[in-house]
């Protein structure tokens, strides 16, 4: 066995209760430690890409148990590239709430932030349904901690509201689950596979409607219109890292259904409960166009990266929606995209605010303020990338999903949508951009709290990922073609799980 | 009565309450929701191992069938998982109601129309 792949969860669940027992009262040493098992985890999770990019589905059995009686964990691509981005944008994030402070303003940020990196790793490796669900609840109970860090009564209120839809949210999973478990007799995602492809008539009913609810979860999970009400109030109360760090908790529920949709409910002959017949395609361009209509409506830069976040999710699913190898891939490539672009988002409309004070991010005109220029210039690259402009990734990323949507009969309400969408977000940042570093207000210019170099770091290394992403566009096309190819084939994952077939 | 029918209401039962709760417009009432739903998941999640009685759940030559022991550890997860985050809310909604003055779940002060 590959006791690799174990270690995304065990790092962040060994270092979590160090940061937090010994180190809760040295900041420094905590910093320290933080970033070096953040670092680490990045290092581990390249040689899991690395591994996965051989094309053989490793699955790890927990306590040597054999599957389908025990947990287990599975690294395929998709979940290695989940991981890596993860890892990736963790240390980014982390960077910045190191260089600007973020952690001296309340207690406990960094074990919460490792235990949000076990729930989210953990999410992504494991084979089992019911073990998913304990790790939502450990990411979703970190994101409650880093969601409230930092206080104050606007936070608060929102984060009242997204406690309670999750709990919700976790009750469905459980229902789910429950419904599932009872007309398959299995929890174990592989096992649970073969035996839906196996249903007896008198048992597709129940295992079509567990199969609803459990996409209905993800959908609340990713903010699929109309479960989306959450999420703008909270990214925009919360503090600016926590909301950059949840820009992946949305891919969590895209790679669910993703994941449910490819391997236990695919589109068969005599498909009863593929998550595509549940109208995900048309919610999914409901959200595009409320993501994107938001971030013109926003009223500050946070609120539009947080809209900008529910527009990128869309796209990406009214194409995963299809459920074909092509489209597939188009979405894997632009979900790094996707992520990164709305993280440098939000890490921009914390420095603008750090440096605007008085002002704050809201989108009006102010006096000058120190460093406006590199601002402008970062905001520039970010606002391209966002709208899925050239020469940035979200142009190819945009591109080959277009061009690979053409597969479906509703390609032209796709094409419709996302060029619509992409105008409209094009004028939201172009608006944004010119209000905050053209428009000047008379009055003192504002003095810097500290100079740009020390904490745009984190913001111009997201960038660089994007542009990475973007030179490096054929290898990656590669990647996530061969990611669609592998989910498109789940019998490599069940024989993985469960050993070669009969 | 059979055992199915008086789960089965139990579930149900516990389950409109919840929503009915949930949809309140006070925190306190929410919470209440929230743990009546959870109760409802626990009963319905142990009866997806069928319903049996005096039957053993693990092995033994003796028995005529068993029960099956899953749904039954599933629902301690459950149970631990839902016990933590109801602690959490409470103590979220006091704080809330510590800070914003209000106990209304969208934040607003009473108003002369809502007295619920």
């Amino acid at each position: 066995m590959n006791h690799l792949l174990i270690a995304p969860i065990l790092l962040p669940a060994l270092m979590a209760p160090i940061l937090l027992l010994a180190l809760r009262f040295r900041l420094g040493a905590a910093r320290a430690v933080s970033l070096l098992s953040t670092a680490a985890l990045l290092g581990f999770a390249l040689v899991l890409v690395a591994q996965a990019a051989t094309g053989r589905v490793e699955s790890y059995a927990l306590g040597d148990w054999p599957a389908p009686f025990g947990i287990v964990l599975v690294l395929d691509r998709l979940s290695a590239l989940m991981v890596c981005l993860t890892a990736l944008l963790a240390m980014l994030v982390l960077w910045h709430a190191v260089a600007t402070g973020l952690d001296k303003r309340g207690w406990h940020f960094h074990p919460l932030f490792q235990f949000q990196l076990l729930g989210l790793n953990g999410a992504f490796l494991t084979g089992d349904l019911f073990n998913l669900f304990v790790f939502f609840e450990v990411l979703l109970i970190a994101s409650y901690g880093l969601m409230l860090h930092g206080q104050g009564p606007a936070r608060l209120k929102a984060g009242i509201h997204y406690v309670v839809v999750n709990l919700v949210g976790s009750t469905l999973f459980l229902i789910a689950l429950g419904l599932l478990y009872g007309s398959t007799g299995t929890l174990n995602m592989a096992d649970m596979a073969e035996r839906v492809a196996a249903a007896t008539p008198d048992d597709r009913g129940l295992i079509a409607a567990g199969a609803a609810v459990l996409t209905v979860v993800f959908a609340l999970k990713a903010a699929v219109v109309p479960l989306h009400l959450w999420l703008p109030v909270t990214y925009a109360s919360t503090s600016a890292p926590a909301a950059a760090l949840f820009a992946i908790l949305t891919k969590v529920g895209v790679y669910a259904l993703v994941r449910s949709g490819t391997l236990i409910f695919p589109d068969g002959p005599d498909a009863v409960s593929s998550p595509a017949a549940y109208g995900l395609l048309p919610a999914a361009l409901l959200t595009v166009v409320v993501g994107f209509v938001g971030m013109l409506a926003s009223h500050h830069l946070r609120e539009m990266a947080a809209y900008a976040v529910l527009g990128s999710t869309g796209t990406l699913l009214a194409s995963a929606a299809l459920f074909e190898p092509m489209p597939l891939a188009a979405t894997l490539y632009y979900l790094p995209h996707s992520t990164f672009s709305t993280a440098a988002l939000f890490l921009l409309a914390d420095l603008v605010a750090r440096r605007r004070a008085g002002y704050g991010d809201a989108l009006a005109a102010g006096p000058s303020f120190a460093g406006a220029g590199g601002l402008g210039i970062l905001f520039f690259l970010a606002a391209l990338a966002a709208a899925g402009l050239p020469p940035l990734s979200g142009f190819v990323g945009k591109l080959l999903i277009l061009d690979a949507v053409r597969v479906s009969p509703a390609w032209p309400w796709i094409w419709g949508t996302i060029l619509m969408t992409t105008l409209i977000g094009v004028l939201a940042l172009a608006r944004a951009g010119s209000v905050l570093f053209w428009n000047r207000r008379d009055g003192e210019p504002i003095a810097s709290p500290e100079p740009l170099g020390r904490v745009a770091g984190p913001v111009a290394g997201l960038l660089l990922a994007l542009a990475a992403l973007t030179l490096f566009a054929g290898p990656a096309a590669d990647y996530a073609r061969a990611t669609a190819d592998q989910l498109a084939r789940p019998m490599s994952y069940v024989e993985a799980v469960l050993g070669p077939g009969e | 009565m059979s055992l199915e029918f008086l789960v089965a209401s139990a579930v149900a039962a516990l389950t409109a309450a919840g929503i009915y709760l949930t949809l309140r417009a006070r925190t306190f009432s929410v919470v209440l929701g929230l743990a009546m739903l959870s109760y409802a998941v626990n009963v319905f999640l142990f009866a997806t191992g069928r319903l049996s009685v005096d039957r053993p759940p693990i092995f033994d030559k003796a028995a005529e069938g068993y029960t099956d022991p899953l749904p039954q550890a599933l629902v301690l997860t459950a149970i631990v998982i839902s016990f933590g985050m109801t602690a959490l809310v409470v103590v979220l909604s006091l704080r809330s109601y510590l800070e914003t003055g209000t106990d209304q779940v969208d934040g607003r002060r009473d108003g002369p129309e809502d007295g619920a």
